[in-house]
């Protein structure tokens, strides 16, 4: 066993993210217009309730039969083909948005059976670490009610972690407040 | 089930108030424990065609030559027990050599070079091993404090193969006399973890007559030993 190597600490993305990060087809885990693509949308705001122009909203999830293209599940790779991820920096009005397809239930590691939900990591100006959140379907109440994570989350506050059909059909909205008091809920992962 | 080391003390506290752009967007509540699933023990694993051929040089993608002291850095990017991160997306982006961004929100006046864009990414080779051709960025006034400059630095953003070890962070350069009133750099409690994003200077990685070599690994969060059922049932 080679000797622990000390880990590289986390800075702030800055405020110059936009050189470098954006990718022309970042918000779109599956194009546009695919046979039941959803698009998730809403705003980042700061503790005075100010759009944040400058954040970068990166999300991670199950394809929708709930596999993952990756070797580490220990049910096996899923197929190929599903990315899986989404990055969408906001704009002026701290908007952000993302077009996928709907994330499958997952087991638990510890029992049970996970809503589907995408994980949520939010860089920004301002923020030196990441903040990670996740992000679950209002449609979906028994899930969401059988859900380990949110069972670990005080019920006044599970709201925030949950986003709201809107509109159309396939949109929903969810905006994440960075401070009190509405502040989104973020996990020590 | 393995899951990923978690970190005590490593990373900046969020609420660090000296750096005065957290002051309304650090969360003030306390984070909640999301045990390591599927989701977190698993990420992106993008590929080839997120980097096309020259985006590792960032000095050969205009007409001319940037401005400014061309050097090549290099190095690995490694998890804690010093196993490779082979295939894993690196992407770079920084001020050009009089320390100002090609970004419209960056007003510093100080000359912007037409042939400097400033972003580069690459992949790592099977040996978790990155390689850009740049030039030292030059340092930089900001607002924070009276007379506050940031030191030379590259912003890095590192995936690794799970959510969970997921990184951005910024890679500096040794002996800079800036970084005593930088609350950014010094936001990182111990002082050992800071000097863990300074890069060497390296006369093996250096090209005569031609750049300096700098030299800096990473360091991403390693696989814990424990088994997600033993430890909560
Ligand atoms: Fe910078």
């Amino acid at each position: 066993m080679t000797a622990q190597r000390g880990l590289t600490p986390s800075q702030t993305i800055g405020p110059f993210l936009a050189i470098g990060l954006p990718w022309p087809d970042g918000p779109e885990v599956v194009p546009a217009g695919t046979a039941g693509a959803i698009t998730i949308s809403g705003r980042v705001l700061d503790g005075a309730g100010e759009p944040v122009p400058d954040a970068l909203v990166e999300t991670w999830q199950a394809a929708p039969d709930g596999s993952f293209a990756h070797p580490d599940d220990p049910r096996g790779a899923g197929p190929a083909g599903f990315r899986g991820f989404g990055r969408s920096a906001t704009d002026s009005a701290g908007r952000y948005h993302i077009i996928t397809l709907r994330p499958g239930a997952l087991p638990w590691p510890g029992g049970g059976t996970e809503a589907p939900h995408l994980d949520v990591s939010v860089f920004a100006r301002g923020l030196l670490h990441r903040v990670v959140t996740r992000i679950y379907f209002a449609d979906e109440p028994q899930a969401n009610a059988a859900d380990p994570v949110l069972a670990t989350v005080d019920p006044a506050r599970r709201g925030t972690l949950i986003a709201t059909p809107a509109g159309e059909t396939g949109q929903f909205r969810l905006d994440i407040r960075l401070q009190n008091p509405q502040e989104t809920v973020f996990f020590d992962v | 089930m393995t899951g990923y080391e978690r970190p005590e003390g490593l990373h900046p506290p969020l609420d660090s108030p000296e750096y005065r752009s957290t002051l309304l967007r650090a969360p003030k509540r306390p984070p909640v424990r999301l045990e390591q699933g599927l989701t977190e023990i698993t990420g992106p694993l993008l590929g080839a065609e997120r980097v096309t051929s020259g985006d590792a040089d960032l000095t050969t993608r205009h007409p001319g030559e940037p401005l400014g002291e061309r050097m090549i850095l290099t190095g690995r990017v490694l998890d804690s027990g010093g196993r490779p991160v082979p295939d894993a997306l690196v992407e770079i982006w920084q001020a050009n050599a009089s320390g100002r961004y090609a970004h419209r929100v960056d007003d510093h006046p100080a000359p912007l070079d037409p042939n400097f864009d400033g972003a580069g990414r690459c992949l790592t080779d099977s040996d978790g091993r990155y390689r850009f051709v740049t030039i030292k960025p030059g340092a930089y006034p900001w607002r924070n404090h009276l007379n506050a400059w940031r030191p030379q630095h590259i912003h890095f953003s590192l995936f690794g193969r799970a959510f969970t070890q997921r990184l951005i962070t910024q890679m500096y350069f040794p002996g800079d006399p800036l970084f005593a009133q930088d609350p950014i750099f010094n936001s990182i409690p111990d002082p050992k973890a800071r000097e863990r994003l300074i890069c060497r200077l390296d006369m093996d990685i250096t090209q005569p007559d031609w750049a300096l070599g700098y030299s800096w690994d990473i360091v991403l969060r390693g696989p814990a030993a424990t088994v997600f059922e033993q430890e909560h049932r």
